[in-house]
């Protein structure tokens, strides 16, 4: 018995040890990039480490917003994100629901076609998707990006969604054409807003996947007015001396609101996963 | 349970339903794809505009005689098996950790899931903080430790560069494997724990030998997701190293980007795309069949 308690307590320790690490290994960059973002340059780059800003200071923040052009990233980022998720919230939600509740020919090989767009490399599509947006004129342009997120984001959250709309009993869209309804107006009166926590948590992982695409903004934008956030970042590095407190500050910027919606929808993914949208 | 009544399959409702995302995957997936194929056997180099036209396997058999090839390929395999095990491993510990109850569970495991939403190119700006030679952590804290005597450049150093980099994608990688296993965890019934307690195993007899056997489905489809994403990184490596130095980190991926990206050599980087798209297709192919996936389902 006692040597069972010792054991208890071993085992305890270890658990709460094992927390720890994976907490100070993840949140510490992070807290690095806040912790230089206060702080003067001069303190950044003395030889002197300081773990928490000595002299503390928002000048990182001014300057970036304002001088660096973070202001007009950001207004972009939210822009392209906005309408991403317009255009994902849509095709996932038909996609998802045709998926679910119709019986028809080649819906296998459908699903099928969904789950290989996984497969395909961004990069390897840059060069002819880059070709098609020069000869239609939208190079510089936003909206081309917000196709092309759109493009590679639905078909996952298709797939998600179609766990979701499955969750919901269809009796209660039955109910409602009986009552008179047509098909689409029960899908719009009655399973829409049983729906919305899962249309609420494919919004959020949306944004925040527009919100983070780098490759295809990099490559199809080049007016310095137009940059998205990842864009501005990264030039940022290509200059000649770093300013790395201004680095802080915009990836600061940058990371904040997608930690905003991850904290507030974190919770309906691993419920929703287990619902089974996952598991093949 | 559901029914699914009233639909004959003449109905073009679903049809409709699926023609916008149809019209997406034709436009922006399909046809993009099929032109890669295209300039695959067409020299299409920026540079040398000339010669541009059609030539055959000519760019396939410069790849299979270019060293730069088989040695990015060999950074690929690296990079995705180191990725995708450290990621597997510590992801699945988090979760086991996270299906137990202890206080203050539900703002720890928010927290601990950040990374997820972090991306690539904010990955390489928080570690890039921590890596650099002149005002990095790492460096003051190594030689405070008595490590080293002199400032490291970790990201310019062959020797470091890989590992740096790989350290910087473990972290973001953990959470997707830590969500997708605590939702698979959470799914399996209570009474097999039960069981276990009445049995009297030990906690590791009842992860090894209960739960992880559940969890082999769910584990074969993440590890082979995982692997294909690894392979297709970019964002990260391209940031953070560009590929350097001397290709310590040039996957094939980002051999492919470059050649497109930088050099402008539309042509034999289409080629590139074709050979990783293949070699993509074939490994997934052969993951399926030899881990059994989908079989001796409970």
């Amino acid at each position: 018995m006692k040597n069972n308690k010792g054991k208890n307590v071993l085992s305890k320790g270890l658990f709460v040890i094992a927390l720890v690490l994976f907490l100070a290994f993840i949140l510490f960059p992070i807290y690095w990039c806040l912790a230089t973002s206060f702080k003067p340059s001069a303190e950044i780059t003395s030889k002197e480490v300081t773990y928490w800003p000595a002299a503390f200071t928002f000048q990182n923040y001014i300057e970036a917003w304002t001088r660096s052009g973070f202001k007009i990233y950001f207004k972009n980022s939210l822009f392209i994100s906005v309408f991403g998720v317009v255009f994902i919230v849509m095709l996932s939600v038909l996609t998802g629901y045709a998926l679910d509740r119709f019986k028809f020919k080649g819906k296998n090989a459908f699903m099928l076609i969904l789950l290989c767009t996984q497969f395909i490399p961004g990069a390897m599509l840059i060069t002819p998707i880059f070709i098609i947006f020069k000869n239609l004129g939208m190079l510089n342009s936003l909206f081309a990006l917000v196709l092309v997120n759109t493009t590679f984001h639905f078909p996952f959250n298709s797939i998600l969604m179609k766990g979701f709309v499955s969750g919901i009993d269809y009796t209660i869209e039955e109910a409602a054409q009986i009552d008179g309804c047509s098909r689409l107006g029960a899908i719009w009166h009655v399973l829409l807003p049983v729906l919305k926590p899962g249309i609420v948590t494919i919004a959020a992982y949306g944004f925040i996947s527009c919100w983070n695409e780098f490759l295809f903004s990099f490559m199809f934008i080049s007016k310095q007015n137009k940059l998205t956030l990842p864009v501005g970042l990264k030039n940022l590095v290509g200059e000649f001396s770093i300013n790395y407190g201004q680095l802080a500050a915009g990836a600061i910027i940058a990371v904040v609101p997608t930690l905003i919606l991850f904290s507030y929808v974190q919770k309906n993914l691993v419920g929703g996963l287990s619902s089974g949208a996952v598991k093949g | 349970m559901k029914t699914k009544t009233g639909i004959s399959k003449k109905d073009r409702m679903p049809y409709l339903f699926l023609l916008p995302a149809a019209l997406f995957i034709l436009a922006f997936l399909a046809y993009p794809l099929m032109t890669v194929f295209f300039y695959s056997v067409q020299s299409y180099d920026v540079t040398k505009l000339a010669n541009k036209g059609f030539v055959g396997l000519e760019n396939f058999k410069k790849l299979f005689a270019d060293k730069i090839f088989y040695r990015s390929l060999s950074v690929s395999v690296k990079w995705v098996l180191t990725e995708v095990c450290s990621q597997l491993v510590l992801g699945m510990i988090l979760a086991l950790l996270l299906d137990e109850k202890f206080k203050g569970r539900g703002i720890y495991r928010c927290v601990v899931f950040f990374p997820w939403a972090v991306s690539g190119v904010l990955t390489s700006m928080l570690w890039s903080l921590i890596y650099n030679e002149n005002i990095g952590l790492l460096n003051s804290v190594c030689k405070d430790l008595g490590l080293i005597s002199k400032n490291m450049a970790w990201l310019g150093n062959m020797k470091t560069v890989f590992k740096a980099t790989a350290v910087a994608e473990v972290w973001r990688g953990i959470p997707f494997f830590a969500i997708t296993i605590l939702a698979a965890l959470q799914n399996i019934p209570s009474d097999l724990h039960e069981a276990c307690v009445v049995d009297g195993a030990t906690t590791m007899q009842e992860i090894f030998m209960v739960k992880i056997p559940m969890l082999k489905d769910t584990i074969i489809l993440t590890t082979l997701l995982r692997a294909v994403w690894e392979f297709n990184n970019v964002d990260l490596i391209f940031t953070l190293t560009g590929g350097g130095p001397s290709y310590r980190t040039t996957t094939l991926t980002m051999y492919m980007t470059n050649m497109s990206v930088k050099n402008g050599n539309y042509g034999y980087g289409s080629t590139l795309a074709v050979i990783a798209f293949l070699i993509l297709l074939i490994f997934a192919g052969v993951y399926l069949k030899l881990s059994g996936y989908g079989k001796g389902e409970a």
